[in-house]
């Protein structure tokens, strides 16, 4: 006999098989799930929950699909929340502490509470992340938020407004296009591309691959390969 | 630590042979070897899983049995129940598809000038491009080349692709990098700006860039907030269930369907692309999947449904290292970037049975043949599995590796109690990608004019394998590709008049002739896994 558990979907009483996640244990009872349901291994966001265990105090939140059912779970999905995102045109912006304060100037409101952190379903630390975009440390801010699939459980929970999810992206594109160093090699590698000094040997290759695909095979069982 | 005990104890054996195995270099197969596995051991080879099919442009050709069942199945519209003569929406490029490749089309078409419009079933960034781990190759250090990578690609997919795509995917690959990061797509690089590459399966040269083993999702987060930023409309819970098509046979736009209330819309268009991702959620030969939620075939169905070619698709990617244990992550990927760091393959004595960067369809065959003839896989409640000794990475590399370079693994594994820097794990191959799709040309042009694709809808990019961190680059090289292409062709055609969707009938009387009825409806859109029998 399977090991039955009590979970309480928006409040209604279903028994589920242990072991299952709260994603699956909603299809168990009979859900086709839409909304709230996207890669199913935690990377998109899309099935952010929040549950609280029966006669507990503590509200939990998380990934439906990468939480264990518990006993006495009372499970509560956030399949969409309204992120503020700003428009901007990245060619156009600059990494200085200026954009964060026009495009999102809630982050200095932020009253240090910490529910952010709290409630952060990749366990990130979201209240440091909005600290390092308030000093412009883009960077930093990049670093510490990297993680984040933006499933906005963190803005949910935030008495400032503040979009935290989108704070970060801005600040990781802001790191990634003007802070990271630039790539030497990638540049002259598109350069050589572009005068056209592989194309001899590919249109070679490509012909062989045709008329004489012996060759190329030959070619790729003996290539070295860099240790 | 495993909540089975038998299992802490068995990874006992392969802690005490760690140093030793970390050491070692296994040999690579021959040639004749591999071919020998592959036929033996790899899913492609299992005749009685793939049917012939008996309508349609590819008639004759040899399909998995599901995959026939839907591409025969029957439409999900009747059409004498849509009116065509007054579109929802009129757009220059219609992209069905709101993962890399559609995004990537979407900005493409838009820096072209033209209106381009994004139609997706679920969210945009919601496909297997967000959930893409390990990497993207480009041949861009001063040891490697383009046409080093073409002979990796093109021998790595048994020399069946097409030149001319390979091609260009290697050719535009360095190019591809550089306009993600102009984009302002983080890669992981040295402090000189040098990119921090690592080998994958089959590769002769270090080229794999990566974004931790986030890849997909700094690239897809990257695509989807410039989407948003261009204003380029994002129709989402809206799936296309046809092809439209004017008096003259080119593609003209789409049917769509709204996932939640069924309305059904239609969208007019000069150019349509089909960037609908791949087939993982047909669960091919029962097998788990790494794919996301919706990679039902759609793009397949609708492509073939107006007479557009396929080609390759009988030939699916099982990822070597899906997660064998525990159950509630059975299946999701296990990035390769895991073996690119350097852990290696055991089974249940302890013995590295493999080199570990071999091409994955070899490297699946070589551990299902461990768990299968050799029986030497390790039993748990799922079925048989082997070890991927995740511990190696960091006795190679150093303490602090796997955080590093490896997060999402620790945090997939630590949340059900298995630590990854002290405890192998264990893998099973997983359903992971469709190798064929629609044939397309170097244009991104399929059999049908004005209808475009990219992705992994198309085939002919990868041969009959692909290599790891080579999808990642055919999204944005292909997909870039395709609304670039998409978008000239609708600079140069009118707004399309009598629209039609006569195809329908037309496939409808062709599947009678033929005797066929499948019982299905399809493009799928999303897998049922609710319980029925209760």
């Amino acid at each position: 006999m399977e090991n039955m558990l009590n979970v309480y979907l928006f409040g209604k009483k279903y028994q589920v098989p242990a072991g299952l996640t709260i994603m699956t244990a909603m299809e168990y009872a009979g859900y086709e799930l839409v909304r709230g349901c996207g890669c199913r291994n935690g990377f998109c966001g899309a099935c952010a929950t929040i549950y609280r265990i029966k006669d507990k105090q503590e509200l939990h939140a998380c990934l439906a699909c990468q939480t264990e059912v518990q006993e006495g779970m009372y499970v509560a999905t956030l399949p969409f929340f309204p992120l503020v995102k700003q428009i901007y045109n990245i060619e156009e912006i600059k990494p200085n502490e200026q954009i964060m304060m026009q495009l999102y100037p809630e982050i200095y409101s932020c009253i240090g509470c910490n529910a952010c952190t709290k409630s952060c379903t990749q366990e990130l630390n979201t209240m440091q992340y909005i600290a390092y975009a308030q000093r412009g440390e883009y960077d930093k801010c990049a670093e510490e938020s990297f993680d984040c699939v933006m499933c906005g459980v963190c803005s949910s929970r935030c008495p400032a407004g503040i979009s935290h999810p989108q704070v970060a992206m801005l600040a990781r594109r802001l790191n990634g296009k003007y802070i990271a160093p630039e790539c030497g090699h990638l540049a002259d590698r598109v350069n050589e591309i572009n005068e056209g000094i592989f194309d001899e040997k590919i249109a070679e290759l490509m012909a062989k691959s045709v008329d004489n695909v012996e060759e190329v095979k030959d070619l790729y069982n003996h290539r070295e390969i860099e240790k | 630590m495993y909540k089975i005990d038998k299992l802490n104890e068995l990874a006992k054996i392969v802690a005490e042979k760690r140093a030793e195995n970390a050491a070692l270099e296994p040999r690579r197969m021959t040639a004749e070897e591999k071919d020998t596995l592959l036929a033996e051991f790899h899913p492609d080879y299992r005749q009685d899983q793939f049917s012939v099919l008996g309508a349609g442009v590819n008639k004759g050709g040899k399909v998995p049995t599901q995959l026939a069942e839907l591409l025969q199945g029957k439409s999900r519209i009747n059409p004498a129940d849509v009116d065509l003569s007054n579109p929802d929406y009129d757009t220059d490029v219609l992209i069905i598809g709101g993962g890399g490749a559609g995004a990537s089309c979407a900005i493409e078409a838009d820096e072209a000038g033209v209106k381009a419009m994004i139609v997706t079933k679920l969210r945009i960034g919601d496909a297997n491009t967000m959930m893409a781990e390990g990497g993207i190759q480009a041949a861009d250090k001063p040891n490697d080349s383009p046409a080093i990578h073409y002979v990796d690609a093109f021998g790595g997919g048994h020399f069946a692709a097409k030149p001319e795509l390979v091609k260009k995917l290697v050719t535009k690959a360095p190019e591809a990098i550089q306009w993600l990061n102009k984009l302002g797509v983080e890669f992981d690089k040295e402090a000189d700006g040098t990119m921090i590459t690592t080998h994958g399966g089959g590769t002769s040269r270090k080229r794999m860039h990566a974004a931790k083993d986030y890849s997909g999702a700094e690239i897809m987060r990257t695509l989807r907030d410039e989407v948003l930023n261009r204003g380029i409309p994002v129709i989402d819970f809206t799936a296309a269930v046809e092809i439209i098509l004017d008096e003259n046979g080119r593609a003209a736009g789409a049917v769509l369907m709204n996932m939640e209330t069924k309305e059904l819309l239609v969208a007019r268009a000069k150019t349509v692309v089909i960037s609908t991702g791949g087939a993982g959620r047909m669960h091919y030969q029962g097998f788990p999947t790494s794919n996301h939620y919706g990679a039902t075939a759609d793009g397949l169905v609708l492509g073939y449904r107006v007479g557009a070619k396929l080609r390759d698709v009988d030939t699916l990617q099982y990822h070597p290292t899906g997660t064998g244990y525990p159950e509630q992550i059975f299946g999701a990927l296990v990035t390769e970037k895991v073996r690119s760091l350097g852990a290696k393959l055991v089974n249940i004595d302890g013995e590295v049975f493999m080199n570990p960067l071999e091409t994955r369809d070899v490297t699946a065959s070589s551990i299902i043949r461990e768990c299968t003839a050799r029986d030497k896989g390790i039993e748990t409640n799922l079925g048989k599995a082997v070890w991927l000794d995740t511990p190696m990475i960091e006795l190679i590399h150093g303490e602090g590796t796997i955080e590093k370079r490896i997060p999402a693994m620790l945090r997939m594994f630590g949340k059900y109690g298995i630590d990854i820097r002290k405890e192998p794990i264990l893998v099973f191959p997983t359903l992971h990608y469709q190798n064929g799709g629609i044939d397309i040309t170097d244009e991104c042009a399929t059999t049908v004019e004005n209808l475009f694709a990219a992705g992994e809808v198309a085939g002919g990019i990868h041969g009959r394998n692909r290599l790891m961190g080579n999808s990642l680059l055919d999204v944005i090289v292909f997909g870039r590709n395709a609304g670039i292409y998409a978008a000239a062709k609708a600079k140069e055609t009118a707004v399309p008049e009598n629209l039609t969707l006569e195809h329908i009938n037309k496939f409808n009387a062709e599947l009678s002739e033929a005797g066929i009825d499948t019982g299905k409806v399809s493009p799928m859109l999303l897998p049922h896994y609710a319980r029925k029998s209760k």
